[in-house]
């Protein structure tokens, strides 16, 4: 949801969902191995400028590994947009976790409770990541808890219907993996090894929702209501998860120059309709933009840009859940104090019996 | 009970509303680790659930499938024992209730993977191996908790006294069935015991053994489950999903 990259062009409409960006994992996978097995220029040498070395091990796409010297500025930023990437998971198992207890058939069920423990995992591996910057993953729930770090604004909105299981699998996993293939070419290591084994899993979650409004699209016609339904609320508030326009975002150009993104909002937006509109046609729903038309001479769609008036509002934390979903994840947060002191009290006197043996 | 039928539809309730429990946690754990956890057992128990109901779903020959049993009958029909659909209360319950409930499909599914019926082995052969990984985690938790601070035990010991009663429920001798669950019964307590013992907690001794789900006669809690579960199945009679 944060930084953004991209090489081939977009999928063909009818190409099955996220099956060219799958291609484009594999294909980011294998230059990774490539680059790990290139002669990689040992450390700087002894009067070399530090910061030169940086750019030139960046600039020769080869990986910054943690041990590396690397720009302050570059450490932050890092560990800013990994940390909101892991909450981001966590908080985002809230709106699905939702209707785990009232899916409709016991193979949804299955589906749905595998990819929010899919998505536990990933924020897992992204703390780790995260942590290989020098900072702890308790700190960082912390400032997440305390409200200093965000996470992606789509999770402030409500899940209502059964079919907005499908919509977030079909249009924010869809977003998401746009978002983050890219990222499997950044220039840290660590987030680089995360993004791919992450996308690989979201693609399959997209998959699993485009099948979800499938089956409702061609479904009785309350079905068919409620997978519009849920495409009309999903729709712009997945088109804001690219972030504001080039104009104003803040981040863009250091990141870029950081190979940390490539491509910008706007291009990443842009894919991302392109990519949807073939899909919407197949699955039979209409996307609820008028001026929603193909473009001859840019060879896109034109479309009408989300309002972000809406998206800073529910930045700065005045969408419909963003209290719903900090308090719920603060109150399991301190509900498990007494879980979490018990396991360390455990531990550590199991730790003091070991010793006493081996003396 | 009474047939292949009752047998498999009560273990398939038992895993099915177990899980149903289970999954009501996900984003609510202590830890993130322990959501993942929560949630594969879960998983693993709607696995088991799913392979049951099925399988008495043809055993009755009436042409219901798995979401026909699961979400088309009312808690008067439902056959799970009463432990598995208590509410999960804190987490040291929800431990107790996952601890006591692996230490019994554990031989359960053992003995089951070596019966005459083909497709219950093939079923206890698949979900003894889970069953052995809940166990597991179930006891290194009432442990943790047991022989932890002052407070997870004090809560430990509460949990335990309070699930206790309802474990012997698991164990109603049913001769007729493929597995008598009273022949269940010396391996349960041998896996309990020492832990119990480890984690410095007390066996509770109360001889209040309730009883009922197995002939559909439940707590308060399962229809409120069940009308969560079903709602939206039943909104929209003969859909697909």
């Amino acid at each position: 949801m944060y930084g953004n990259d991209f090489s081939a062009p977009a999928d063909a409409p009818d190409d099955p969902p996220g099956g060219g960006l799958l291609g484009e994992v594999e294909a980011a996978e294998a230059d990774l191995r490539a680059a790990a097995a290139r002669e990689r220029r040992g450390g700087p040498a002894p009067d070399e400028d530090l910061a030169a070395y940086f750019a030139d091990v960046v600039g020769a796409e080869q990986k910054i590994e943690p041990r590396d010297w690397m720009p302050e500025a570059y450490r932050r930023t890092l560990i800013r947009q990994i940390a909101q990437h892991a909450h981001s998971e966590i908080i985002g198992m809230q709106p699905e976790g939702n209707w785990i207890s009232r899916a409709p058939s016991l193979k949804r069920k299955a589906i749905l409770l595998a990819k929010v423990q899919d998505e536990a995992g990933h924020g897992l591996y992204l703390y780790a990541a995260a942590e290989t910057l020098g900072i702890s993953r308790d700190e960082l729930v912390q400032l997440l808890l305390d409200g200093k770090q965000k996470y992606s604004s789509i999770f402030n909105y409500p899940t209502l219907t059964w079919a907005d299981v499908g919509a977030i699998g079909w249009l924010v996993d869809g977003a998401a993996i746009v978002n983050q293939v890219p990222l499997c070419r950044c220039s840290y290591g660590p987030y680089a090894r995360a993004m791919i084994r992450v996308c690989k899993e979201e693609s399959f979650h997209q998959r699993q929702g485009y099948e979800i409004l499938h089956t409702l699209a061609h479904g009785t016609p309350a079905q068919q209501a409620m997978a519009q339904d849920s495409v009309d609320r999903w729709w712009y508030p997945s088109l804001a998860m690219f972030g504001p326009p080039d104009g104003d975002s803040t981040h863009s150009a250091q990141s870029m120059a950081w190979k940390i993104k490539r491509f910008s909002n706007d291009d990443l937006r842009q894919r991302f309709v392109d990519m949807c509109v073939g899909q919407a046609e197949v699955l039979g729903l209409r996307i609820p933009d008028d001026d929603l038309r193909w473009n001859e001479e840019r060879q896109a769609y034109d479309y009408t840009q989300p309002d972000y008036d809406e998206l800073m509002r529910v930045i700065s934390g005045n969408g419909p859940c963003n209290r719903e979903r900090m308090a719920h994840r603060r109150a399991a947060h301190a509900d498990g104090a007494w879980v979490r002191e018990a396991a360390a009290a455990y531990a550590a006197k199991r730790a003091q019996n070991r010793e006493k043996v081996a003396a | 009970m009474n047939g292949p039928f009752d047998f498999a539809l009560g273990l398939g309730d038992d895993a099915l509303v177990a899980a149903q429990r289970l999954a009501e946690w996900t984003t609510r754990a202590p830890e993130m680790e322990e959501d993942i956890a929560l949630a594969n057992i879960a998983l693993d128990q709607l696995g088991a659930a799913r392979l049951l109901l099925s399988y008495a779903g043809e055993l009755e020959g009436a042409g219901r499938d798995e979401d026909a049993l699961a979400y088309l009958r009312d808690d008067r029909e439902f056959r799970n024992a009463l432990v598995v659909e208590l509410p999960n209360g804190d987490f040291a319950v929800t431990m107790a209730k996952l601890f006591f409930l692996a230490a019994y499909q554990l031989p359960l599914y053992t003995a089951l993977a070596g019966c005459s019926d083909e497709r219950l082995a093939a079923i206890g052969a698949k979900a003894r191996k889970e069953s052995a990984y809940h166990l597991d985690h179930g006891a290194l938790w009432v442990k943790r908790l047991g022989d932890g601070t002052e407070e997870s035990h004090r809560r430990m010991q509460s949990a335990v006294d309070e699930v206790w009663p309802y474990t012997h429920e698991l164990f109603t001798a049913d001769p007729a069935a493929p597995v008598d669950p009273a022949s269940l019964r010396p391996a349960f307590d041998e896996t309990v015991d020492p832990v119990l013992a480890e984690a410095t907690l007390t066996r509770p001794q109360s001889a209040w053994a309730p009883a009922g789900g197995r002939t559909g006669v439940h707590t308060e809690h399962l229809s409120y489950l069940l009308a969560e579960m079903q709602v939206l199945h039943r909104a929209h009679p003969g859909a697909t999903w």
